[in-house]
């Protein structure tokens, strides 16, 4: 189990639990405002970016080789930047957060 | 803006629901009405013929959006009704459930159908299917499961023939994929990416034959389990216990054709996404669209092309200034095979491949394809890097030295490709 908070674009913070699953699936099933994941999850679209808080950021750990080329689509990508449908939702990820970028 | 305005949106795939969310996103208070004929929560599509065709995961796993966010959206969503009708005049579309609805905008998201070939014997041919709904692959899933030969014939190698064969694969049928072209993927590709997909599926113990022309399918009935035999024009013969039907496509217009839109290659549309009439906007699968890139009316069969164009109709709707003006992205997934594709290549009169050095098997490359020195499109397999710089050099045409371009010796680097 593990529990994630998100802050969205206006700034609302939704907390949210899941056990299985990428952390943009549990977005997009609770309609987590700016997470679209018009591909699926499958790391074409670049429309799950987030910034992971950097005190988490270990936890989450760094992006795979084609998950950071394609962030580098991303204007507002950081050294904290992941795509959420890459993070799978574990109990090692429990009490993170992720801001969300708008596109 | 007023509140008791009405939008009615046909369809609710990627189009039509993108458009829905984007309608709130930009301050439509109005009422808005979703009708899709399929009863299933709007789904991905693309899964369908890649993880979800090889999952047990249930659909909802792949739904474009919750049942809640809906509600919360105040978007009224009514599956398994199918719009039958449309008076213009008094603005109003009739149900097959025998209501009606009026609208003041309305918007043709009715995407496209698989089309059935005419070839004798499909019709009444067992466990035959095309693969473009939730539906479809549960009954794929099903018969493959309960088949103890899994003998699977997909007509047609475009690439969601060729996804599906790479999914079944996995499932343990045997497959055999019967193209009526001279190379597969003829239609969407260059000759080099045929030619690397055909040794793709060939290594991967699929059947892959070109200039096949099926003629008949009949059935074979053998200890009581009936089955089929498909034969080609060249008098060849395969047996299949299933048969996918991939052939491509026919686009929802007869609706729309009957008010008076104008039809095309699809439902023509201005760069705003409007139709002729007015209030009437036509978007996704289903709109035959100016692209000003490439300086021509194209028909898309794209997830880029169905979210863009529902966010260009959402602001035209809401009378905001607006332009659909995109470069064109696709992705296809087929074994450990990501192919990414930016831009379009149509036209192009050189090519440049380059291949990656660090990488041991030949499956990490970029096919590059130029007008003279202009860069049309990218192809990148397995290589986001190359689709990236792709994409960026595309948006902001840059003169790109082809010898480095083509030399792996040097870092895929936009810095080190300017001419
Ligand atoms: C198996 C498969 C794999 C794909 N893979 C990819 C991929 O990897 N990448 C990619 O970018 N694209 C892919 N695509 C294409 C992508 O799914 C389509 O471009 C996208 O679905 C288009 O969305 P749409 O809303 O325009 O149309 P559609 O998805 O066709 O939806 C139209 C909807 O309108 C409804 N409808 C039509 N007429 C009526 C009516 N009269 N009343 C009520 N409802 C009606 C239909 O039921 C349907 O649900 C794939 C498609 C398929 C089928
Ligand atoms: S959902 Fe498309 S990249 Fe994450």
């Amino acid at each position: 189990m593990a529990k994630i908070t998100f802050i969205t674009p206006d700034n609302e913070s939704v907390t949210l639990e899941a056990t299985s699953g990428s952390v943009m699936e549990l977005a997009v099933q609770n309609g987590v405002k700016g997470i679209d994941g018009d591909c699926g999850g499958v790391c074409s679209c670049a429309t799950c970016h987030v910034h992971v808080a950097e005190k988490d950021f270990p936890l989450v750990g760094e992006p795979s080789e084609i998950e950071a080329d394609m962030l580098e689509l991303e204007d507002e990508v950081s050294e904290f930047s992941r795509l959420c449908c890459q993070i799978k939702v574990s109990d090692a990820i429990d009490g993170i957060t992720l801001k969300v970028v708008e596109e | 803006m007023s509140t008791d305005k009405i939008c009615v949106i046909i369809g609710a795939s990627h189009a039509g629901v993108n458009l829905a969310f984007s309608l709130r996103k930009e301050g439509w208070e109005g009422a808005i009405h979703l009708f899709d004929s399929d009863p299933v929560l709007p789904y991905h599509r693309p899964p369908l013929s890649k993880a979800y065709l090889t999952s047990n995961d249930p659909i909802e796993q792949n739904a474009l959006k919750a049942a809640s966010t809906y509600k919360n959206e105040h978007i009224d969503l009514h599956l398994g009704v199918k719009v039958i009708a449309i008076d213009n005049t008094i603005r109003t579309v009739s149900l097959d459930n025998g209501t009606t609805q009026k609208y003041d905008n309305l918007v043709f998201a009715t995407g496209a159908s698989p089309i059935i070939p005419p070839i004798p014997g499909i019709e009444t041919a067992t466990n035959t299917y095309p693969l473009r709904t939730a539906a479809d692959v549960l009954h794929i899933k099903n018969t493959i499961n309960t088949s103890s030969k899994k003998r699977v014939v997909i007509i047609g190698a475009g690439y969601i023939g060729l996804e599906t064969a790479a999914s079944l694969k996995k499932l343990d049928a045997s497959v055999t994929v019967l193209e009526r072209e001279e190379r597969i993927l003829q239609r969407v590709t260059s000759p080099t990416m045929s030619q690397f997909f055909l040794d793709l599926h060939t290594s991967n113990d699929v059947s892959v034959f070109t200039s096949k022309n099926v003629v008949t399918i009949e059935s074979l009935k053998e200890n009581d389990i009936i089955s089929n035999i498909v034969k080609c024009s060249d008098g060849t013969l395969y047996p299949a216990d299933v048969i996918i039907v991939g052939v491509g496509v026919r686009v929802n217009t007869e609706l729309a054709a009957s008010i008076g839109v104008e039809i095309e290659n699809g439902i023509k549309v201005t760069e705003t996404t409007a139709t002729n009439i007015d209030r009437v906007y036509a978007i996704g699968d289903c709109s035959f669209h100016h692209n000003p890139r490439y300086g021509r009316f194209i028909r898309l069969e794209s997830v880029q092309n169905a979210v863009d164009q529902a966010k260009v109709t959402a602001a035209a709707i809401c009378e905001k200034e607006t332009k659909y003006d995109t470069v064109p992205w696709f992705w296809s997934d087929q074994y450990d095979i990501k192919l990414q594709m930016v831009g379009l290549s149509d036209g192009y009169d050189d090519i440049v491949i380059r291949h990656e050095e660090e990488s041991e098997s030949n499956n990490k490359f970029s096919v590059w394809y130029f007008k003279g020195s202009e860069l049309l499109a990218v192809d990148a397999v397995n290589n986001a890097k190359a689709y990236v710089i792709g994409t960026k050099f595309i948006k902001k045409p840059t003169l790109i030295d082809k010898i480095k371009l083509g030399d792996s010796a040097i870092a895929l680097k936009p810095a080190n490709l300017l001419l």
